[in-house]
């Protein structure tokens, strides 16, 4: 096991975890030297109580791309009193000579729903200065992320959490005027628009997006927020004037109005779809041309089918990230800006009225 | 907002993997050891990543009178013996699917008459032309004789898309090699076209060089002759030369880490500001450094090189043989395992500062460092007595083991007295990033599958290190051995030491 220092203590403050969190480090750093403190990312969550194992669980498997420092606050009803629990770990056990062996903190705090409206004032003297602090809440607690945009930088959301698309998007815009948003479901479709930009690239296919008729999204039943986002793309790279979407036969249905005409808009839950986020992609043009991504063994399943009616299908290859990867990739996008993201919720916005 | 009149593809934007032209890849020496150890777990780790072409092939050209099956077996048990991260099944099982095997010599037309087949089938099955990339992954001795006949055999073009040709080192052993290779290799292909491997240009820590210089404002104003004392450039390695004796009697060091990687690090610290990043705007102010290197005359090159030979010693607390005493290596061999050279860049920048590069095999510590020392204060108004007191601060890159930047400064000791001694100001990139850095290959190899020859050798410059360093080897070829010799485990030979003191200055410890 990695050599780790760890402290806790009920019914306590800010200040004296943040004494105990300085005194670990010390403490780790007189053991070996080759102790370094990664400083790269704080990251606060807050959850419920209850599913603060299963949160902790998955910070801790998003591998490298752990936070430097998490301070995970778990809300306990009724719950009065902070109690704290700090641990300070090096990734490595046993460093080579010369070589260097990374330290995380994690604080863990139990903390009521009183606390929630300040919770800025508890988090604020455990991050790290001068690193940027992302905050996400899992389980809703809005009032507490609004609490700590004040420190934050980013926020990580996953908007297929949201009851339904519209309130998404109303949320993300919210979070957007104060902070750089990340969001978890944008994130899911990255490989889709990856392969559909990929798709239209080469210089005898690029003239075909401006022919685009129809686009499909299949999705998991609770995932269509990813799928408008994916049309907020589409809508904001090639200039559509978006139109409402409406509900149909359980489908959400649109259009778009593009330059040569309309494009038909189709959100389709896939009820066989078991991982979050979308399962496949249709796209038609008005010249006859269509290119379906499915997901399958080793990456997406890609089918094209030209003008004349020739059809060829091969594998786009990559594997499957999981929901670990997905929150992982979460947190690196936290230190980085994707300016397409913002266009994109707009579009989406304006679809959904 | 973004229009499809643009010619551009409006969808790129904000992506981080950037769409790459359909391609097959031939992997020319496909059963070699650079292409189960490296070429292979880096095409599969950029599969598994999701970054490879949205269609990709993968033909292996070797001697082996293989069928395909058999190749995918060794392809497979390569992946997953030597990538970097444990193979998805799936993954793994569609990328061998693209996978076939072509048989035979690199002089044999059949091969190429196949190559040219197995190539025109992955075309039409796809209906478009995919890029052709060639990855000479051979002996330097072929390389001639396959860019000859992809030539003879209108390899060298293909309809609507591009052809290149990925050429790994040596290239040539010596100047009139390099001019040799570079004129066959260009009677047949445009520069344009061709893609010298340095694969130390791959590594995130070489380009974070450039980073560290234009992208700081702190330390471009005290980057030349007026503040910069010295530099010292150190390549060393801790091992020997392993059951490598074969190629590294006929290379030795200065071949083998001078002539290509130490001199991309010296350009990479020496050049001035591209205009942009763009692979010629780089390459034009490298080469113009090496240009304002002037290769030694015979009689000054005792003055500025040394050579040695590891002798006996300790490694890792166990004895250890010296190279002549090593398996495979001549009893009587003049080869050198270290090498130090004392260069200056004679341009407005640099004039009178020396640059002194230092490789060798054996020695106490595995690290690739450039220490830069700056000019001492004019005036020290501050107690000697009782500490080591003022040094000139010194900025210290280091490539490896722990890649990041040092800044020595001088420091009051805590107490009554005003008495300074140099602590350290210090950045591990390990600690500021959570990304894990790729393998310099599958950088590389996606580099030239999208065309971009930034960070491989153009042809002036090969020929420009091979201008500095043959004076080198011309001159040690005429002088009798036996060579100065080190201890294995120590920091290098006297003679190097002795390079350093006739300038009053010191190598730092290894």
């Amino acid at each position: 096991m990695p050599d780790e220092g760890v402290w806790s203590a009920q019914d306590t403050t800010p200040a004296a975890i943040e004494a105990a969190l300085r005194e670990l480090l010390k403490e780790q750093h007189a053991k070996s030297e080759a102790y370094a403190p990664a400083r790269v990312l704080n990251m606060v969550a807050v959850v419920d109580r209850e599913w603060r194992g299963e949160i902790y669980n998955r910070l801790e498997g998003v591998g490298r791309y752990h936070a430097s420092r998490t301070i995970l606050c778990a809300v306990e009803p009724r719950r009065e009193t902070i109690d704290a629990w700090v641990t300070v770990s090096a990734t490595t056990e046993d460093p080579k000579p010369g070589e260097i062996a990374l330290t995380r903190e994690r604080v863990v705090l139990d903390i009521g729903p009183h606390h929630l409206p300040a919770i800025d004032s508890i988090v604020d003297p455990l991050v790290v200065s001068d690193v940027a602090t992302v905050c996400w809440a899992p389980h809703g607690h809005t009032e507490a992320v609004d609490a700590l945009l004040k420190l934050s930088q980013v926020v990580l959301i996953d908007s297929i959490m949201e009851p339904d698309p519209r309130s998404a998007v109303h949320r993300a815009r919210e979070l957007a005027k104060d902070a750089y948003v990340v969001d978890l479901a944008w994130l899911r479709s990255t490989p889709w628009r990856e392969r559909i930009a990929a798709t239209f690239d080469p210089a005898q296919w690029l003239e075909e997006l401006g022919r685009l008729s129809s686009v499909a999204v299949r999705h998991r039943p609770d995932s269509a927020m990813a799928g408008v986002l994916v049309f907020g793309w589409l809508a904001s790279r090639l200039g559509w004037e978006p139109g409402s979407l409406m509900q149909r036969n359980g489908e959400l249905f649109g259009r778009a109005s593009a330059r040569r005409g309309d494009v038909e808009l189709l959100l389709q839950p896939n009820p066989e779809q078991s991982a979050p986020g979308l399962s496949g992609i249709t796209v038609e043009t008005a010249s006859g041309v269509s290119i379906s991504l499915e997901r399958g063994p080793g990456g997406l399943s890609a089918k094209r089918r030209s003008r004349d009616g020739g059809e060829s299908s091969w594998t786009l290859l990559g594997a499957s990230r999981g929901e670990a990867g997905i929150l992982g990739e979460g947190i690196r996008q936290a230190l980085l800006r994707d300016t397409t993201y913002a266009p994109a919720l707009e579009c989406a916005a304006a679809m959904l009225g | 907002m973004a229009t499809v009149e643009q010619q551009e593809n409006p969808l790129v934007e904000g992506l981080e993997r950037l769409p790459v032209h359909p391609t097959t890849l031939v992997i020319f020496g496909g059963t070699g050891d650079l292409a189960k150890r490296k070429l292979l777990p880096a095409i599969y780790n950029l599969a598994h990543e999701g970054a490879l072409p949205e269609r990709f092939n993968l033909i292996g050209v070797s001697r082996s009178d293989i069928p395909h099956d058999d190749y995918r077996d060794m392809a497979r048990d390569s992946i997953k013996q030597f990538s970097r991260r444990e193979p998805d099944e799936q993954v793994l099982d569609r990328l061998l699917e693209r996978l076939r095997y072509v048989p035979g010599t690199f002089d044999d037309d059949n091969v190429y008459d196949n190559l040219e087949k197995q190539a025109a089938e992955f075309d039409e099955e796809a209906g478009i032309p995919f890029n052709r990339v060639f990855y000479l992954s051979t002996a330097p001795a072929f390389f001639p004789v396959i860019v000859g006949k992809l030539g003879e055999h209108k390899l060298d073009t293909h309809e609507g898309s591009e052809v290149r040709v990925v050429i790994e080192k040596p290239i040539g052993t010596n100047l009139a090699e390099a001019l040799e290779l570079n004129r066959e290799v260009l009677s047949v292909l445009d520069e344009q076209q061709v893609f010298r491997i340095d694969h130390y240009l791959g590594k995130e820590t070489v380009q974070n060089m450039l980073a560290f210089r234009f992208a700081n404002g702190m330390f471009e104003p005290v980057w030349s002759r007026n503040f910069i004392d010295y530099v010292q450039i150190t390549a060393s390695e801790d091992i020997g030369i392993g059951t490598r004796a074969g190629y590294y009697d006929k290379s030795g060091a200065l071949r083998d880490l001078v002539q290509n990687h130490m001199l991309q690090l010296l350009t990479l610290l020496c050049m001035e500001p591209p205009v942009t990043f763009s692979a010629d705007d780089v390459r034009d102010e490298k080469v113009k450094v090496l240009h304002a290197i002037h290769a030694p005359e015979p009689e000054h090159v005792p003055d500025m090189a040394v050579r040695a030979q590891y002798s006996a010693g300790m490694a890792e607390g166990k004895a250890v043989a010296g190279y002549l005493e090593e398996d495979g290596v001549p009893e009587d061999s003049t080869t050198e395992t270290y090498a130090a050279l004392r260069l200056e860049v004679d341009n407005w920048r640099w004039a009178g500062v020396p640059i002194y590069l230092r490789t060798g095999k054996r020695l106490a510590r595995k690290v690739t460092e450039i220490a830069v020392t700056l000019k001492p204060v004019p005036h020290l108004a501050f107690e000697q007595a009782g500490s080591v007191g003022v040094q000139p601060n010194t900025i210290v890159m280091t490539m490896q083991p722990n890649e990041g930047v040092s800044l020595s400064l001088g420091a009051k000791i805590p107490g009554t007295r005003m008495r300074i001694r140099p602590v350290n100001m210090e950045f591990l990139y390990g600690t500021a990033f959570m990304s894990q850095s790729p393998e310099a290959y599958e950088r590389l190899l996606m580099d030239a599958m999208r065309g971009d020859a930034t960070l491989f050798t153009r042809d002036d410059e090969v020929e420009a290190q091979w201008r500095i360093i043959d004076p080198i080897l011309e001159a040690w070829g005429q002088l009798p051995g036996p060579l100065p010799q080190y201890a294995a485990g120590s920091g290098g030979p006297e003679e190097a030491n002795a390079l350093m003191e006739r300038d009053e200055h010191r190598w730092r410890a290894i």
